[in-house]
């Protein structure tokens, strides 16, 4: 028993490497603190990030506010705190909501093949020529916007690359023959599915997901900016968005959230090279 | 023979798509609040009930829907995508105006990307560790995690505000003529800031992959043969390498056309450029419903013709794919 013990499974050698890929330990650490702000931040300031603060437009490093004020005296600190929650919740969520729909239409594709692959493949392509914002602008105007119909949009707009992934995978492992073992002692087809090639079909699928996050975050962030974000609910996008006419007096209210969006970005997109360095290293970019 | 079936069933494929998409968008005029009847009726401050009924008649609101969708495409087909109340114009028209603009600015910059990022890609390979490599991927990271509209107003800020070298926004001074090559030195002038932050999102993403690419090509066995035979690193990297090493970056950049658009949106409104994008932002912003589903209708044919173009390059560039 010794022995097998010592012998190291994939998952568990590819734990090893990412924990000696230093970006990628820089990238949790990152996320690590977003999250914490986020989490304990407003809990910590216990302030209403809409309230007004001082003057409008004081700048960084004042005494009533660290970060400045906006145009109306809100405080940049304040909402950075509030807004980062908005922001993490709609990009994990709507990750979660693409990956799912992705993963599930993309294995249906792959292992039945033939006619449901076709159909499957052509749903796929007709999102896929849609412009993504343009169509999540869209469905955001016409449903009005909120947390909600912004997640939806963007979880239903964003999933056809994990879906291709998916699909190449499941075609690639249908028919060997673990699969067919499986099938022969009578494994029902969701079994397969779900149970059988999923697990072996996950590492590229991990990253993939990981990478939805980021581009949610940053799709978020875009919907915001343009004026379509959930106008009760502070978010680093909304931030910029309404601090974009007085950038050149107040420039900090634009900086400071775009920055917090570019280190979680940053952070999150770390964490996935790490994982793909780890998880596919046959796949790795030299 | 068998070029020309590939060719039509693509071609038919295509039009399927766009079909789709138009079906969509008058699934999408429906759910919109409001039918256009009462939008007049709103805008012209009031309207009897009879005259509601009658204008209802007229654009056939009042007949089930499939005959409605059957007029809708007939519309769609003549090119009448609808009339802006907002903007008190035919949406054909809007849309008409505005694309200029939009090509200028994507033409300008995913060209702009795609030759230095290929070239930067190129050299870099050559040494796959060396300071070229690394500053390639930290451009990629920072060009994937930057949001682009904060990207825009930091070069704003920077090289409008506080070195005030470019203009804020617009395409042309307010005192401009819009004549001779005052004008287009002017246009010139207004266009580099926006062309360099769309530009940068793409010139990260094409250094990167021409330089994977070309990783990859250099690895090949006909690249050992080449040099094998004694040509030199410039004829091998120069005339073998990257002709290969191009056509990944070529595919990226057609199927990717969608994301330039998108791209397009955000650029134009933090710019003021008074593009396709721009209008997609302001017909939002007004709820002018006609105009930003002829937008979406008319970008999703762009990219539709764009794919199946890109596969036709594709298919020009490289003789080894045939159909299948």
């Amino acid at each position: 028993m010794k022995e097998i013990d010592q012998v190291q499974g994939p998952w568990r050698e590819a734990m090893h490497m990412f924990m000696r890929n230093r970006s990628a330990i820089a990238g949790i650490v990152m996320l690590g603190l977003v999250l914490l702000v986020a989490i304990a931040g407003p809990w910590v300031l216990g302030a209403d990030p809409f309230e007004i603060r001082a003057a409008p437009l004081t700048p960084p490093l004042s005494e009533d506010a660290f970060l400045g004020t906006d145009y109306l005296g809100r405080d940049v600190l304040t909402t950075l705190v509030y807004g980062g929650r908005a922001t993490l919740l709609v990009g994990a969520i709507a990750a979660l909501l693409s990956v799912t729909i992705g993963i599930t239409l993309g294995a249906f594709a792959g292992y039945y093949g033939g006619r449901v692959d076709a159909i499957l493949m052509r749903i796929t392509e007709f999102f896929q020529v849609l412009p993504a914002l343009l169509f999540a602008m869209v469905v955001v105007t016409l449903f009005s916007p909120s947390l909600v119909t912004i997640t939806l949009a963007i979880g239903v707009v964003s999933w056809t690359g994990t879906a291709r992934l998916t699909r190449a995978e499941f075609m690639k492992y249908r028919n060997l023959d673990f699969v067919r073992a499986q099938r022969s002692i009578g494994a029902s087809h969701a079994r397969i599915i779900w149970r059988v090639i999923l697990p072996n079909a996950l590492p590229p699928l991990i990253v993939s997901a990981t990478l939805a996050i980021g581009a949610a975050i940053l799709f978020e962030a875009g919907l915001s900016f343009l004026g379509l974000g959930d106008p009760n609910q502070m978010s680093w996008g909304l931030m910029i968005g309404s601090s974009r006419q007085y950038i050149f007096s107040c420039w900090w209210a634009v900086a400071f959230p775009g920055t917090a969006i570019f280190i979680t970005v940053l952070a999150v997109s770390l964490i996935g090279d790490g994982l793909n360095d780890a998880l596919n290293p046959k796949l790795r970019e030299r | 023979m068998g070029a020309l079936r590939y060719l039509l069933s693509r071609l038919l494929q295509g039009l399927a798509l766009v079909l789709a998409v138009v079906v969509l968008n008058f699934i999408l005029v429906h759910a919109a609040p409001g039918d256009p009847v009462e939008t007049i009726a709103g805008a012209s401050g009031g309207m009897s009930e009879e005259l509601q009924a009658e204008l209802r008649k007229q654009y056939g609101l009042d007949k089930p829907l499939p005959v409605q969708l059957g007029i809708y495409l007939g519309r769609v087909v003549t090119g009448d995508l609808g009339y802006s109340y907002f903007f008190n114009l035919p949406v054909s028209n809007l849309i008409a105006e505005r694309v200029p603009a939009t090509l200028l600015l994507v033409l300008t910059s995913v060209l702009a990307a795609f030759l230095i990022g290929t070239t930067l890609g190129v050299l870099s390979a050559r040494r796959p560790n060396g300071w070229l490599s690394q500053m390639i991927n930290v451009m990629s990271l920072v060009g994937f995690a930057a949001p682009v509209f904060w990207m825009g107003m930091l070069l704003i800020i920077l090289l409008a505000s506080v070195f005030p070298i470019f203009p804020v926004s617009g395409m042309r001074a307010i005192e401009s003529s819009g004549k001779g090559w005052g004008d287009v030195l002017d246009v010139l002038h207004h266009l580099i800031l926006p062309a360099l932050t769309l530009g940068l999102v793409y010139l990260a993403q094409y250094s990167r992959l021409s330089r994977a690419a070309m990783l990859d090509v250099l690895g090949a066995d006909y690249i050992r043969t080449a040099r094998a035979k004694g040509l030199s690193d410039r004829a091998v990297l120069y005339k073998h390498a990257l002709r290969n090493a191009v056509l990944p970056v070529i595919t990226v950049l057609g199927l990717q056309f969608g994301n330039v658009l998108a791209g397009a949106i955000v650029v134009e409104t933090v710019f003021n450029w008074p593009g396709l994008g721009r209008l997609a932002f302001e017909s939002v912003l007004r709820r002018d419903y006609p105009t930003i589903l002829g937008v979406l209708l008319f970008s999703a044919v762009v990219v539709v013709v764009m794919n199946q173009l890109t596969d036709l390059c594709y298919r020009l560039i490289d003789p080894r794919i045939k159909s299948s």
